[in-house]
C-alpha cells in the first residue's frame, strides 16, 4: 500500500516532517505544501533528512514555493508540481495521508 | 477517481482554505468527482455570507458558492462546529430563537455521520487543516 502525506507546517516550527518521515514507508511520497515548502531549501536540517531518507520520494507545491521565493533554492531531487500534479499524486496513491 | 474534501481552518486565517480550493478546482477540471467537500472545526467559518472582504482581494465563501454552482457540489458545515461559532441557516436559527441566520448560498448544515460517509464513498479523502 502506497502512501501520500501531505506536510503543510515549516519545520522550524514544527515537528510534522520530524513525525512524517518517522512513519513513512517505502513507496510512499511526502508532498511539501504551505509553509511545509520551506523544509526543501538546500542547506537547512530538513534538506538533509530529506535527502537521508531513502525509499521515499518527494514533491513540493510549486506555487507555494514561488511565493515565499525560495523556487531557486531547492535541495537536489525534489519534484516541483503544480495543483494539477497533487491531484495526480493522490490518484497515484492508495492512501492520502495530512500531517497537520 | 471519487474524492472527498476535509477543510480544518477558516478563511484568510492561513493558507489551507485557499490550498483547498485550488485543490478542488484542478481535480474538477481533470475531471475527477468531488463527491463531498466537508467544513469542519474552524473551517466552518468558509461558509458565512456576511463576510465582505475588499474588493481587490478573493472572496473565499464566494468562490466555494459559484464552484458549487458550477459542479453541483454538496458543500457539507459540521453542525456542532458550526454551533459553538455562530454559523446557523435559517432552521437552525429558528430552532435555537436567534434573530438571524447566516449560511452562505450553496452550503449545507448536517452532522459528522456525513463525513464518515464522505470516508467511506470516496476513492481519497484529502484533508486541509491548520
Amino acid at each position: 500500500m502506497t502512501t501520500l502525506h501531505t506536510v503543510n507546517k515549516s519545520p522550524f516550527s514544527s515537528s510534522a516532517l520530524d513525525n512524517c518521515l518517522g512513519l513513512a514507508k517505502n513507496g510512499s511520497t511526502v508532498l511539501l505544501l504551505e509553509d511545509g515548502v520551506y523544509a526543501a531549501t538546500a542547506g537547512t536540517k530538513s534538506a538533509e533528512a530529506i535527502a537521508n531518507a531513502d525509499g521515499v520520494s518527494f514533491a513540493i507545491l510549486g506555487p507555494d514555493a514561488q511565493a515565499r521565493g525560495i523556487e531557486g533554492k531547492l535541495a537536489d531531487g525534489i519534484k516541483v508540481v503544480d495543483y494539477d500534479g497533487f491531484v495526480d499524486l493522490v490518484a497515484e496513491h492508495d492512501k492520502v495521508h495530512a500531517w497537520l | 477517481m471519487k474524492l472527498s474534501i476535509q477543510i480544518n481552518e477558516g478563511p484568510y486565517q492561513h493558507q489551507a482554505a485557499d490550498s483547498a480550493y485550488q485543490f478542488a478546482k484542478a481535480a474538477l477540471a481533470k475531471g475527477h468527482e468531488i463527491f463531498r467537500v466537508f467544513f469542519y472545526h474552524d473551517g466552518v467559518n468558509n461558509a458565512t455570507r456576511l463576510a465582505v472582504p475588499p474588493q481587490d482581494d478573493r472572496n473565499i465563501t464566494q468562490q466555494w458558492t459559484d464552484l458549487q454552482k458550477e459542479h453541483d457540489l454538496d458543500l457539507v458545515v459540521c453542525i456542532a462546529a458550526a454551533q459553538r461559532r455562530g454559523l446557523m441557516d435559517e432552521d437552525e436559527a429558528k430552532r435555537q430563537g436567534k434573530d438571524a441566520n447566516n449560511i452562505a448560498e450553496g452550503f449545507r448544515i448536517s452532522g459528522l455521520g456525513q463525513l464518515i460517509e464522505a470516508g467511506i464513498e470516496s476513492d481519497h479523502l484529502v484533508t486541509f487543516g491548520a
